[in-house]
């Protein structure tokens, strides 16, 4: 068999496929479906400095392969999320990512101050998020922002920092280039992209937040294509996400730059995708001759 | 909760639009009245799991009872599926109602419209008999009968007065001179309001059963939320996930 290790800012993976923050929540729920230790990460729901208690409802809305939430970052706070989450991850033998969200800088500081002491692997940094009013997203938008909230996080975080950047901008290259400018460990795009559904009999939105973000299938060539230009403009490894639901997806993900594939909403729909796309990858791996998988990421220039 | 790939056994219409499935099942033991099966359409494109109550359990498998939405619905799609094909599934989903602390107490369960049929498993269960009232929109009704065959003394209401009491099932209930020691109910956001109210005003306890958007229908997405009156232990703030910590809650513990 192929050896599906991949190594990413000194941390090795058994293999490289992780969850997408907020689908797979600390795992808990899915452990009654598949084994959690056969994941090569567990990147957990976005923690914040105190509990959220995150956006009305309707919440989410199914859309053509896909699907919009404007969950609004709903957690238990950091507290309880040390003393219930990572103990229960502590049990498996898998890595853990943490995702962090916060409304301003001292947020995120706060939360990544409690992570430093903590029995983790990576934090990942959610500057991206379109459904909280202020933060996420206006740092994820503007390379300045991206930069300099790149660069406070780092000079707090004793772990490595993946920066993970929203679609929702211009030029992806810009944004990928100014969190490596901030000395970012590592990059995971792509969060959702900004969408609206409207309920033709009710006459109104469907979601209570009215817009939401997209995930799903139907994101995926766009996040291959983000995926694959900010690999070209910068040297740190990246974690893709963004509609992968099968293992052809992973490896797309992989061949157009990155290290780590997250898989998200396909969740949704399908408890056991993540180890059917492990399983399907090591197939891929077997049929192509290839040895190390980490040997495909960024094959396709 | 299992996720697994079952037959159909058998699919029929009970009205124009109201579907009744009956599907592969061997945990009779393991479901309560009021749990719900996630139903995952064939179709790739339709990301997400239908939820649906588990209408019944017997030897002969596990039925649901469903209403098509639309034409171009994935309940539309599944209402095409045929005996002998398969569906994806995870369940049972939820909490359910409590049968212990309704068993031998004078219990009125209330259905409104496609939250008729959960009713009838828990009609089912709660040996004794019990009252029933169904409130459909009009003389369209589906499931009466087997209710009347459970053992259940049943009570009708419509929109429009075709059937039974011209009202809400609230009225039925008013109508009917039974005074419930405790209700159990499920139906349109409407009506689950009325009973909330009629269950403050006459101090018992109702158990409602909502009904919210789902996403991953297992707990782990925060998609399918309800405002509580107290901090949830789990979520650690003024709301519960329906799919996993209800559906079934104490209506003075929800925010309609
Ligand atoms: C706990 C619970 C139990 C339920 N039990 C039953 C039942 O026994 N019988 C029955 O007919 N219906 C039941 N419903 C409602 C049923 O889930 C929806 O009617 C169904 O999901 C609509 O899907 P569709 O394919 O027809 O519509 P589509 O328009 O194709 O659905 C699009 C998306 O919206 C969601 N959606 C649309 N309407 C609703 C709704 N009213 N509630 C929740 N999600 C919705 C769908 O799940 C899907 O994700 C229940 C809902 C919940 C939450
Ligand atoms: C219900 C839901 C909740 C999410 N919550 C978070 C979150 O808390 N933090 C975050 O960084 N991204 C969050 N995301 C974005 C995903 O991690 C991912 O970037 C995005 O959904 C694209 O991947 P996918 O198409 O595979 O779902 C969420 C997505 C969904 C669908
Ligand atoms: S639908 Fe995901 S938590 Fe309930």
């Amino acid at each position: 068999m192929a050896d599906m290790k991949v190594t990413m800012c000194g941390v090795e993976f058994k293999n490289p496929i992780t969850v997408a923050s907020g689908t797979f929540g600390s795992g808990m729920e899915y452990d009654e479906f598949l084994d959690l230790n056969r994941l090569g990460a567990v990147t957990t729901k976005g923690v914040a400095a105190v509990p959220w208690e995150g956006n009305p409802t309707p919440r989410v809305a199914e859309t053509p392969s896909g699907m919009l939430n404007a969950i609004g970052l709903q957690n238990p706070g950091i507290d309880v999320f040390l003393e219930r989450d990572i103990p229960f991850l502590k049990k498996y033998d898998t890595r853990i990512i943490v995702n962090v969200c916060g409304h301003s800088e001292e947020e995120y500081l706060a939360v990544v101050d409690r992570l430093n002491d903590a029995d983790i692997d990576m934090m990942e940094i959610n500057i991206s998020c379109p459904n909280v009013k202020e933060g996420g997203i206006a740092f994820g938008t503007d390379p300045k922002g991206v930069e300099a909230i790149t660069g406070a996080i780092k000079s707090h975080a004793k772990k490595p920092v993946i920066m993970k950047l929203s679609p929702n901008v211009t030029s992806i290259a810009d944004i990928a280039r100014a969190a490596e400018a901030g000395g970012a460990d590592a990059l995971s795009l792509i969060n959702t992209i900004t969408g609206m559904k409207i309920d033709i009999r009710r006459r109104t939105f469907l979601l209570a937040n009215r817009t939401g973000g997209l995930s799903g299938p139907a994101i995926h060539p766009v996040a291959v294509r983000m995926v694959y230009e900010a690999a070209q403009a910068v040297s740190i490894p990246i974690i893709g996400m963004g509609g992968v639901a099968t293992h052809e997806d992973a490896v797309e993900l992989m061949l157009a730059g990155a290290t780590m594939v997250a898989v998200g909403s396909a969740n949704f729909g399908n408890p056991l995708a993540t180890t059917e796309i492990i399983e399907g990858m090591e197939r891929y791996a077997e049929d192509m001759g290839i040895k190390h998988i980490a040997d495909i990421v960024g094959r396709v220039k | 909760m299992e996720y697994k790939t079952v037959k159909i056994i058998s699919q029929e219409k009970l009205t124009d639009d109201i579907m009744s499935l009956w599907i592969e099942w061997d945990g009779r033991a393991s479901v309560v009245p009021g749990q719900f099966i996630n139903v995952y359409i064939n179709d790739p494109a339709r990301l997400l799991p239908r939820p649906i109550s588990i209408c019944d359990v017997t030897d002969r498998g596990l039925r649901m009872v469903y209403r098509i939405t639309g034409e171009a619905t994935g309940t539309a799609e599944l209402s095409g599926y045929q005996a002998g094909e398969t569906i994806r599934i995870t369940g049972p989903v939820g909490n359910g109602y409590p049968l212990d602390d309704i068993m031998g107490k004078k219990t009125v369960l209330m259905g409104g419209g496609i939250g008729i049929p959960p009713m009838l498993y828990l009609t089912k269960k709660l040996v004794g008999g019990c009252t029933v009232i169904l409130g459909y929109r009009d003389s369209n009704t589906f499931l009466m009968e087997e209710f009347e065959n459970a053992g259940a003394k049943v009570f009708v209401a419509t929109d429009d007065g075709s059937v039974g009491t011209h009202g809400t099932v609230i009225d039925a209930l008013r109508e009917s001179g039974i005074e419930p020691e405790v209700l159990c109910a499920c139906g349109p956001k409407p009506m689950l309001a009325g009973i909330k109210a009629y269950s403050a005003d006459h101090g018992i306890p109702a158990y409602i059963s909502l009904e919210e958007r789902m996403a991953c229908g297992v707990g782990a997405c925060l998609g399918c939320v309800t405002s509580t009156t107290h901090t949830d232990p789990h979520s650690h703030v003024k709301n519960a996930r329906v799919c996993v910590d209800g559906p079934v809650f104490l209506s003075d513990r929800v925010e309609l």
